[in-house]
């Protein structure tokens, strides 16, 4: 559990920040230059703020007014920078030693085998990170962290150095990351897909400053943030695989408000439980029930909000079944087919918007199993 | 293969121990000052610069005539070192040493300063980030990814301190035996008729010291330049 209470002036901006996690993975989404960076090096020490209190797992890490501020290495966060930041001089597994070797053995957790099984870098252990490609040095560097024995993991923008194939590479490990290892993480990113695939919490950050914060699917949901914090409102709702079509490679999922049909999932049994994420800008509407559409998935609903209108966009919510869906639509048609709160519409999503981006690994409680930040 | 004289032999020997250790004396000082230079802000760093680098600028006679004044037998620095420690530097091979560091220490300096600059601070950030302390992180991280310009500096005022002349015989003058380097055994070679065969034989040597000294630099260099791994 980590509570953040923080104000310090950066240049132009001044940030002011409070929000506590706990468990699971708590993204600071924001444009860049929000202070998102700012705030995760004070969490870790990088920079000394002008007033704050931090506390991890009830410990004091800075506290202004008490003259608190334990030294960054005495801190046990581990960080994962951007650019993996490997010491070249070292190979692979003794960058992955480095942090081992500070810890001391009784709050060490985890081994190297585990950690290395995980990441999948067995194959890389011999080698010096100057011969690594973009993506093996952060699935080392984040070995590295996590041999650290960290109390908290920071990632700052760990994929945005990364080409699209990479960041396909690395997601499915970031969520066993965050499903199997009881490790909070503080997941600084200014991408949608990103955030939608792995937060669990989402903290919105706009110039310095707070502008929301909750569950992801709850702040996905909200219709008032996308004009200034260019978060692209979407659903992110959890599903269940009902069944695979084989010979027209499609997967149905079970939503709380019907069923779903999305492009084959590789490898995963029934029953599984997955998050998609339905982009606003791929959902249409339809006030009859439609027919003659090549679009696979209609639901069921009702308009359950509109949100602001300036310009030749909005969004919309809709509730069905039980699940909020958000539709992205032009003001023209909004008073063409006369929505308002009410309106009883068909939503219509095109299965083919499904892609890697938008379906993930649902987040799990880390169980017994798992590795654990009890000293072993 | 030309043989060399006696005397000819303790000027060589007698160059390469001052130059050992002129260099082996400077090397953690030099670090020292050149992380300071490098990293700290204090009042004062300006002056410490100059001091440091003013022996690259003034003419070799009159650095020689400082030491002489600071360090000989009745100078400030010389008279307490002697009464306390029993340490001579006036007229002896220590005295050449003492020259042949100042001389070579801006050089050692230079280029452990632009090693420190090229090391990526973000690697020392995240070094701390993993539980190392500020000394453990400059001696695991620091101090390896220094090492190229380290070796270099090593070097160059090594070479630098085979060649000392003017402070040297300025400081402690010209005895063959005890303060006769290299460079002094040439001058004095080429003073006296019929020493050119000499003079020629000690040349050769200073330049194939030299060569070699500049040849192991760069070899060194390219072998730890990879090690380190160069980032594609």
């Amino acid at each position: 559990m980590i509570t953040v209470d923080v104000q310090h002036r950066l240049g132009s901006i001044e940030l002011e920040a409070q929000f506590v996690s706990d468990g699971g993975v708590t993204a600071l989404f924001g444009r860049s230059g929000a202070g998102k960076t700012s705030l995760v090096n004070i969490i870790c020490g990088l920079i000394r703020p002008d007033r704050a209190h931090i506390s991890l797992d009830g410990d004091i890490l800075v506290d202004t007014k008490q003259r608190i501020f334990v030294p960054k290495h005495r801190r046990r966060i581990g960080y994962i920078f951007q650019e993996g930041r490997l010491f070249p001089h070292l190979t692979v597994r003794q960058n992955l030693l480095y942090g081992w070797w500070f810890t001391p053995a009784a709050k060490r957790f985890g081994d190297v085998d585990q950690v290395v099984e995980l990441l999948g870098i067995g194959h890389l252990l011999g080698r010096r990170p100057g011969l690594l490609s973009g993506g093996e040095k952060q699935r080392v560097a984040i070995g590295r962290a996590l041999l650290a024995s960290p109390k908290l993991l920071l990632m700052d923008e760990p994929l945005a150095s990364l080409d699209d194939a990479r960041k396909d590479e690395i997601l499915p490990y970031l969520e066993r990351l965050r499903d199997e290892i009881r490790v909070p993480i503080i997941y600084v990113s200014h991408s949608v897909p990103e955030v939608t695939r792995l937060a669990t919490t989402i903290v919105v950050m706009v110039n310095g400053r707070i502008a929301a914060a909750g569950p992801t699917s709850e702040v996905m949901a909200r219709l008032d943030l996308t004009p200034f914090a260019d978060l692209e409102a979407g659903a992110v709702l959890e599903a269940e695989i009902l069944s695979h079509d084989e010979s027209f490679g499609l997967t149905t999922l079970r939503l709380g408000g019907g069923e779903l049909r999305v492009p084959r999932l590789d490898e995963r049994q029934l029953g599984t439980k997955v998050r998609v994420h339905i982009r606003a800008r791929d959902v249409m509407i339809s006030t009859r029930a439609p027919e003659g559409l090549s679009a696979l998935n209609v639901l069921r609903g009702v308009v359950a909000e509109l949100g602001p209108c300036d310009g030749p966009i909005l969004d919309l919510r809709l509730d069905c079944g039980g699940e909020a869906i958000l539709a992205r639509l032009t003001r023209r048609s909004v008073e063409t087919l006369g929505l308002a709160e009410g309106t009883p519409v068909y939503a219509v999503i095109k299965t083919v918007g499904f892609d890697r981006q938008t379906l993930g690994a649902a987040y799990r409680r880390p169980n017994a199993a798992d590795i654990t930040t009890v000293p072993i | 293969m030309p043989t060399l004289t006696p005397e000819e032999m303790t000027a060589v020997r007698l160059s390469l121990r001052v130059a050992l250790w002129a260099t082996v004396a400077s090397l953690a000082p030099g670090l020292l000052i050149a992380m300071l230079l490098s990293r700290a802000k204090f009042w004062g760093r300006s002056i410490l610069n100059g001091i440091v680098f003013l022996p690259l600028v003034l003419p070799p006679v009159v650095t020689g005539f400082i030491l002489l004044l600071l360090f000989g037998r009745r100078g400030p620095i010389g008279a307490f070192l002697a009464d306390t420690f029993g340490i001579v530097f006036a007229f002896r091979w220590t005295g050449a040493a003492l020259a042949s560091a100042v001389m070579g220490f801006p050089l050692l300096v230079r280029a452990m300063q632009l090693s420190i600059d090229a090391v990526d601070r973000g690697l020392e950030d995240a070094a701390s980030t993993l539980g190392a302390h500020p000394v453990w992180v400059f001696l695991t991280v620091t101090l390896p990814l220094m090492l190229p310009g380290i070796i270099a500096g090593t070097i160059l005022s090594f070479a630098r301190a085979m060649g000392e002349f003017g402070a040297t015989i300025t400081f402690v003058s010209n005895i063959p035996g005890e303060t006769q380097t290299l460079p002094s055994a040439i001058y004095t070679f080429t003073q006296i008729p019929g020493g050119e065969p000499a003079a020629f034989r000690l040349t050769a040597i200073a330049v194939a010291v030299s060569m070699f000294a500049l040849l192991v630099s760069e070899a060194i260099g390219r072998v730890v330049g990879r090690r380190i791994g160069v980032e594609a």
